[in-house]
């Protein structure tokens, strides 16, 4: 309460920023007593956010089934009650969504790829032969990404020497990409789940488990892809892989490795977090899981049995350290530290920073163009819908002449706050993909039923593994009711039209607009396109309160 | 229904005998089915061993996995399917093991039934939900 009054109060700008370094040094954020003998570095979920970003974590992120008010399903003033945050602080800032324009406005902003190799480096200055692990979804998510192949993502990634990396949206690049990217990369390529799905046998180019002796101990690092790529991306891409979460052959891995005389076994993970609760709970073994896919920042590692879960954010906006102590082939003790990236706090790697910049220097123009302005706070993260997400959909209506619009319920895409110019990069930021083509098609009130209650089961099966880790698809246009406790098929109720007020017909046809279509030959404009090109009539963005979802069972 | 070449190879080589069974030709529903398979026996829950995926990459070719040491016949069934009859796995006496891999195809989400007469002569049953969805949304 005290901060929101503090900053309600001063006008922000630098006078808050000035406050916010003078309170918080690298050093603070940098401090740990190091432990133990093998070190753990662990970033995942970076989406190619190479500079600096906003990024608000959600407010609504509901658990279900034995996850209900369970970690991370918990936010706001109830996380930061759970974890002793105080208001105000820059944990406050960094891990839940309450006053996020003001204190945005105050610490600044978070990541930075450059910052996140002065971080590293840091920990290798403790620890030289700290273990460094990207949990995936590294090539994907911005406009030099996107035109690169994924190439700048790579040759920064390389820069800060990673370990080894598992894998989700690189697939979205094509197979044939993937397989030229990781036959040269310096690192190991891991999934154990990374099948060959002809032969339903493991994968040749992607080893299930990598080997290091680090602090005279033997550390296994076995991969977990996430398991539902051809579900939630378009197959096509990738036809010559097979995935899903496979925890018996996860198990004979375990074996495998301890068989082979590993003291610690780590599971780098891109399950997504109620996915690795479940698997922690079948699978023996496994010491760390470093958990990613859901975007979930958490100050502590949650215990399952013998196990513990780490879970590091995403965009680049945290990375956590894991000290272990391993004796006598058991893990007996662990420190961890959830650090975050605020970028005006931690100075960044000039030889990084110097990269970052040669990789977007040939898009540099095309990056800065300001195309308009947002009075708004844009952003995603949130199980039903984001401002950003509301933006989408008013293109996707205006621009596509649709009744209804579509949005996929993806986790990632940086905020922006108000008064803040919206570049190409921007929009960019929150849209790119390798299928970003806008469709527009005529479907039945039925059929659009069909898609909500397939999503949302998607999202709150009570059974962690039948759940694929994003959000409800975003809905433009058109308002409905969910019961969340209810099974797939009769969650969703009182669709309606908005524009008249009408209920949904299930036999009468409706115009919709949506992109990230998962078929192959899907047509239309590139979503960023068409979002870029409403943004420009719009001039400054301004949003009414989107109250078109009713949530219900929560 | 379509064998790969190389589970083809597995399961011969596991001495096993296919039956592809015909539409309907004894029993339509898995209950059905199930009677005449056991004969109305209590099945037990271990002794057999299903892999499935959770959710299909593609519901019209679904890898499967059946095993049951010293089982003389595994029945499948899909039992949401129209037809729920899949397949029979028989071992003579001189395999190796009792296991078989296939794929099968998924008229939507639904429980895949395993049923195995083990060497006993009792029987043991497993079951796996298995989700056909649309996708399309993953973080």
């Amino acid at each position: 309460m005290a901060a929101s009054a503090l900053y309600g109060a001063s006008g922000f700008g630098n006078w808050a920023r000035l406050a916010a370094q003078q309170s918080l040094t690298q050093d603070q954020l940098l401090q740990f007593d190091t432990f133990g003998n093998v070190s753990l570095i662990h970033v995942t979920d970076i989406h190619a956010q190479l500079k600096p970003i906003y990024f608000r974590e959600p407010e609504v992120n509901i658990g279900v089934g034995p996850n209900k008010g369970e970690v991370p399903h918990v936010t706001g003033a109830d996380f930061r009650r759970l974890y002793g945050i105080d208001d105000g602080s820059p944990s406050h800032y960094a891990l839940t969504y309450n006053d996020f324009s003001s204190l945005a406005k105050g610490y600044g902003k978070v990541g930075g790829m450059d910052r996140v190799a002065t971080v590293i480096n840091a920990i290798r200055a403790d620890r030289p032969d700290a273990i460094l692990l990207d949990g995936g979804d590294t090539w994907h998510g911005s406009m030099t990404c996107h035109k690169t192949a994924g190439q700048d993502m790579v040759n920064v990634m390389n820069a800060l020497k990673p370990d080894a990396m598992t894998f989700h949206w690189e697939f979205t690049l094509g197979s044939e990409r993937v397989q030229e990217i990781v036959e040269g990369l310096p690192f190991a390529a891991l999934g154990q789940n990374i099948f060959d799905a002809e032969w339903d046998e493991p994968a040749e180019l992607f080893k299930p488990y990598q080997f290091f002796e680090r602090g005279g101990v033997k550390v296994a690092v076995i991969g977990q892809a996430f398991p539902y790529m051809p579900i939630a991306n378009p197959r096509w891409m990738f036809p010559e892989y097979s995935f899903g979460i496979r925890d018996e052959h996860m198990q004979e891995m375990v074996d495998e490795v301890r068989g082979m005389g590993a003291e610690l076994v780590v599971c780098l993970s891109h399950n997504g977090f109620d996915v690795d609760k479940k698997m922690a709970g079948i699978v023996t073994g496994i010491d760390v899981i470093l958990s990613g896919h859901t975007h979930d920042a958490l100050p502590e590692p949650v215990l399952v049995g013998e196990t513990i879960i780490v879970a590091s954010g995403s965009n680049g906006k945290f990375v956590s350290r894991v000290d272990l102590d391993v004796r006598d082939g058991r893990m007996m003790g662990f420190r961890h530290k959830l650090i975050p990236i605020f970028s005006d706090v931690i100075t960044p790697d000039a030889e990084v920073a110097k990269l970052i910049d040669e990789q977007r220097a040939p898009y540099k123009a095309e990056l800065e163009e300001v195309i308009g302005q947002t009075d708004e706070l844009l952003y995603r993260r949130g199980n039903f819908n984001g401002s950003w997400d509301d933006l989408i959909c008013d293109a996707l209506m205006s621009e596509r002449e649709a009744d209804i619009a579509m949005s996929p319920g993806v986790r990632w895409g940086p905020s922006l706050i108000p008064g803040d110019p919206i570049t190409r990069e921007d929009i960019w930021n929150v849209t790119s993909m390798s299928y970003g083509e806008a469709y527009r098609s005529e479907m039945t009130g039925e059929f659009i039923k069909v898609i909500l209650e397939d999503v949302a089961d998607n999202i709150f099966n009570p059974d962690p593994y039948y759940q694929q880790g994003g959000d409800m698809v975003r809905i433009g246009g058109m308002g409905y009711r969910i019961d969340i406790t209810k099974p797939q098929g009769e969650r969703i109720s009182e669709m309606t039209l908005l524009k008249t007020g009408e209920p949904i017909d299930p036999s009468k046809t409706y115009v919709v607009a949506g992109w990230a279509s998962v078929n192959e030959g899907t047509e239309g404009p590139q979503i960023w396109d068409v979002v870029e090109s409403h943004i420009r009539k719009l001039g400054t963005v301004t949003l009414e309160p989107n109250t078109s979802v009713e949530v219900v069972g929560a | 229904m379509e064998f790969t070449r190389r589970e083809t190879l597995a399961v011969g080589g596991a001495a096993a005998l296919v039956a592809m069974l015909p539409k309907g030709a004894y029993a339509a529903t898995t209950e059905e089915w199930i009677a005449e398979f056991t004969g109305g026996a209590d099945m037990a829950d271990a002794g057999i061993d299903l892999t499935a995926p959770e959710i299909a990459e593609n519901g019209n070719t679904v890898p499967i996995e059946v095993s049951a040491e010293g089982a003389s016949e595994i029945l499948v069934l899909a039992t949401g399917n129209p037809t729920p009859g899949v397949a029979t796995f028989k071992f003579g006496p001189l395999a190796a093991s009792q296991y078989a891999s296939t794929r099968i195809r998924l008229a939507g989400t639904q429980d895949v039934v395993a049923i195995a007469k083990l060497a006993d002569g009792s029987f043991a049953k497993a079951s796996k939900t298995v989700k056909v969805t649309i996708g399309g949304c993953g973080g």
